[in-house]
């Protein structure tokens, strides 16, 4: 079983916040690696904050066949930041050859698109670089879009973390929201894109648990959208619905637990909203989540949420202070980097709730 | 001696033999009474016996006339095993023993084909029993508690629209909708497959009625019962309790006089209508039934006189399938204003993929059901040669069609049904259970029901005469005498009872897997001993 935990602070923050909430929880994961997307950054990439960032883990071909694309496609380099590891002897990391983070710019003749157009370039441009370096064998692509950073790797995550110079706090990765996960898939191979958190199109999402209907999911997702793929792991399913219901069919929020968790028909049938809970019910059956589960995520809005399974099998508690709110699969992962908050003030989610954090800090609990 | 002829009928002809005690005979005369068939009858025998009647031993020898009960030797009256001598006789002094070098298939040809009801007796193999819920909740996830925890079993009637055509606007933060959607129950997965007052004694098919109307009124599962071919009794299509009844309309449309002119009188909409177009014990067949059967409340509900009602093979005046979604479908959802789920109902073919695949691009997305009736169903007459030798199981056909609609993205929008051979063995659950998994929304059964009332019929060539008007159950006949036999409240019970241990049981095979609602193609929960079936079906080979 893994453990998930995020970050949303007023102030930007380092990822080794993102560590020490994650680090205590240690006995609930087997430290086989370390995976984050950062949103809302600053730093390093404050001045590139409307371009779409790439997040990639390659060889030096693979870098090349990346350039290329990119160049053919008519996308402009305008930052990149290689991190310079330290290959301090002893550290337990399967590292890739390069880490590239680079800014583009869209092609000139995006400038008159729309905002969904320039999207779907982003999430296609994506998916036919993963399948070049896929074909080659020769690195992944994690994330295209901007603001949005991700990194992945196979290890222990004080030494991935050691290795990046993430423990050095310089100032250079910080951003607003971090979502985090120390392990590999351990229920099958250990595949670098099995590592959650997952991302598409503004939707990051961890997931801590099991998804029973997976193949269900799977096969009508499958079928939904060009950018449901992989599905290294049961808990891509959670995103691609997230995605689904949020920024395809385009319902509010609220919608996504009667989709994942729906009410019991008995419960159903008291609601004065039943035609609708009814219809979610029926069209979007082979979306229903069972299974131990707890999810974060968070919005192309960089709102960030929380819930879990219907029979509350899997716990998750959010604590927060003045500048700061976590979300954590364990309390002590929350003790370690918040010790002075009020925790009277902690949220136990139930089984029904959902736990939206909005970007002034505001926690609200909605009920399904 | 007799002259023996070679052509003569000889009780070692027979499939069944009576195995008769005169040692322990009393003469009664319950066992020729209650036979139906008139396999037995009452006979005089020389016989020439030693007996001593005195205190001591004095041994007579004598020739003496005897009565005793002795076996027809007639292919007409041959005896079908059903054991109602057994049953009846006070001293254990009779009953009938299968003959395994019986010649009757041979020698029952004189008048033309055989005809018979029951299911299949050839292709009667059991793919689901190679079939294991394997995939148990261990450690990565726990199972559930079957007794504790909430469970939703429930199925989709109804067409199931993609979720990108929910008609839903946004009002204030909040999806309202904005147009009608097509009507959808949620039912529950087991359905009460069509048997027709007329195939069924009025008091048999009253016993399953009110079985269905005890489980959706007292249990609170809403289990839904299709009528049949044959019309059902106005008070009860003008009562409250129709909804929970599907009605069946087939290619010979009996009943429907009676029930049109009803429907002004109707104080609640059916359940459902079900479009039959086959059937999986006699595909490519119309209905039949004898006239044997036909009693005079049989024809005043279907309006006919008494005679052999065969319906046609096909609707008449249908001539594809696209007409049949037309014409058919559009006209029966019109006809209860478009708030009734209208089904439909095919014998499983090697074309059933295809027929799917047609109701689920018809534009006007309106078929709310397609139930495929494999070869194991039941029937109450039909020729043995189909019964035998045509039909398509469904188990890889459920399954197909599942795939089918997957490959599309269109899975769950025409709920599938499942038929014919469910719950053979007589563990429904676990047959409903996998075939849910394979992806079926729900299973439907017949021949089960009326086990439970009591038919002893099976798929070895035991009694399979509800073609004769001679049930001895009382159950497949219209003459009043075998009729009473049936008590039907206690009838009516069994299935309750049956099905309230059915649902326990889906919880029993839905806890260990985890999965509070029913696990609709969720065939990785399955595995398979036999590897030609794992392949066929996509799962897991396990040894």
């Amino acid at each position: 079983m893994c453990r998930i935990g995020s970050i949303k602070s007023k102030v930007p923050v380092h990822p080794s916040k993102a560590l020490h909430l994650m680090l205590p929880q240690q006995e609930g994961h087997d430290n086989s690696g370390f995976a984050m997307v950062m949103q809302d950054l600053y730093g390093i990439f404050s001045d590139y904050k409307d371009k779409p960032l790439l997040s990639l883990a390659c060889t030096q071909h693979g870098a090349e066949l990346v350039e290329e694309y990119m160049d053919s496609h008519n996308f402009t380099q305008l930052a990149e930041w290689i991190p310079v590891p330290n290959k301090e002897p002893g550290l337990d990391i399967q590292a890739m050859p390069y880490y590239i983070f680079r800014n583009y710019d869209y092609p000139e003749y995006y400038n008159e698109k729309t905002q969904a157009e320039r999207e779907d370039l982003l999430l296609d441009t994506r998916l036919a670089l993963r399948k070049i370096l896929e074909e080659a064998k020769e690195g992944f692509v994690y994330s295209f879009w901007p603001d949005v950073l991700t990194l992945k790797e196979i290890g222990d995550p004080r030494d991935i973390a050691t290795y990046f110079r993430l423990w050095d706090d310089n100032g250079c990765l910080i951003a607003k929201n971090i979502v985090a996960q120390c392990r590999q898939n351990t229920n099958y191979d250990i595949v670098r894109y099995a590592a959650h958190p997952f991302f598409l199109q503004g939707y990051t999402l961890c997931a801590n648990g099991e998804n029973t209907f997976y193949t269900k999911n799977k096969e009508f997702q499958k079928s939904l959208h060009r950018g449901y793929i992989g599905f290294e792991s049961d808990s891509q399913n959670f995103l691609y619905t997230l995605h689904y219901v949020l920024h395809e069919l385009k319902w509010p929020l609220d919608y996504y637990k009667h989709v994942i968790t729906p009410l019991p028909f008995e419960e159903i049938e008291k609601r004065p909203d039943k035609e609708i809970l009814m219809a979610i019910r029926q069209s979007l059956a082979h979306l229903e989540i069972n299974g131990p589960n707890t999810i974060i995520a968070t919005l192309p809005d960089t709102r960030m949420i929380t819930c879990c399974d219907s029979k509350k099998l899997r716990p998750v508690v959010v604590g927060r202070d003045d500048t700061m709110v976590a979300i954590s699969s364990e309390v002590c992962g929350l003790n370690e980097i918040m010790p002075n908050r009020d925790m009277t003030q902690d949220i136990y989610p139930n089984e029904r709730e959902v736990v939206v954090i909005d970007n002034e800090l505001e926690v609200q609990r909605w009920k399904q | 001696m007799e002259t023996v002829k070679t052509q003569d009928i000889a009780i070692n002809d027979l499939p069944w033999k009576i195995e008769y005690n005169a040692e322990r005979c009393t003469l009664c005369g319950s066992c020729v009474a209650t036979c139906t068939f008139k396999s037995i009858k009452v006979a005089v025998q020389s016989q020439s016996i030693t007996i001593s009647e005195k205190s001591q031993p004095e041994p007579e020898h004598r020739h003496i006339a005897r009565a005793i009960i002795k076996q027809d030797a007639s292919i007409a009256n041959a005896c079908r095993g059903c054991g109602m001598c057994e049953r009846i006789c006070p001293n254990n002094a009779i009953r009938p023993v299968r003959n395994p070098d019986e010649r009757k298939a041979l020698l029952s040809r004189d008048n033309g084909p055989i005809k018979r009801g029951g299911r299949t007796n050839l292709n009667a193999q059991r793919t689901l029993d190679h079939i294991i819920v394997g995939r148990i909740s261990q450690m990565t996830d726990p199972s559930l508690d079957s007794q504790r925890h909430t469970f939703d079993i429930r199925a989709p009637f109804g067409r199931v629209l993609s979720p990108h055509e929910l008609p839903f606007r946004v009002e204030n933060g909040k999806l309202v909708m904005a147009k009608k959607t097509p009507p959808v129950d949620w039912v529950y997965p087991l359905i009460f497959s069509d048997m027709s007052i007329g195939a069924l004694s009025t008091r048999a098919w009253e016993a399953v009625a009110m079985a269905t109307a005890y489980l959706n009124e007292k249990c609170g599962l809403p289990v839904r019962m299709s009528s049949g071919e044959g019309g059902m009794p106005v008070k009860l299509l003008e009562s409250e309790h129709l909804k929970y009844f599907i009605i069946q309309i087939a290619s010979g449309h009996f009943g429907w006089n009676r029930i049109i002119k009803a429907m002004p009188h109707m104080v609640t909409d059916p359940g459902g209508i079900l479009i039959k177009i086959g059937q999986g014990a006699k595909p490519g067949d119309g209905g039949l039934l004898p006239a044997a059967k036909v009693a005079e409340h049989v024809q005043a509900i279907r309006g006919v006189p008494k005679a052999t009602l065969s319906s046609p093979p096909n609707h008449q005046g249908l001539y594809s399938i696209e007409e049949s979604v037309q014409k058919m479908h559009l006209s029966l959802n019109a006809a209860f204003g478009f708030r009734v789920p209208v089904a439909i109902k095919c014998a499983a073919s090697a074309t059933s993929v295809s027929v799917y695949n047609n109701l689920l691009r018809d534009p006007y997305k309106i078929c709310g059901g397609f139930f495929i009736d494999g070869i194991q169903g039941g029937t109450g007459a039909a020729n043995e040669i189909s019964l035998d030798h045509t039909g398509h199981p469904i188990v890889s056909k459920i399954r197909d069609c599942y795939l089918a609609a997957v490959k599309q993205g269109l899975q769950g929008q025409i709920p599938l049904f499942g038929g014919g051979g469910i719950g053979m063995t007589g563990n429904a659950a676990a047959d409903a259970f996998k075939m849910i998994c394979l992806g079926a929304n729900g299973v439907f059964c017949g021949k089960i029901l009326i086990q439970l009332l009591g038919c002893i019929g099976n798929e070895h060539g035991r009694c399979n005469s509800c073609n004769t008007g001679k049930c001895p159950m009382g159950i497949c006949t219209q003459d009043p005498r075998l009729v009473k036999r049936l008590d039907i409240d206690r009838g009516a019970q069994k299935i309750v009872d049956y099905v309230l241990a059915f649902d326990a049981e889906l919880r029993k095979l839905m806890a260990p897997i985890g999965n509070s609602s029913l696990p609709v193609g969720r065939s990785d929960a399955l595995v398979s001993t036999d590897k030609s079936i794992a392949d066929k079906l996509g799962i897991q080979y396990v040894c």
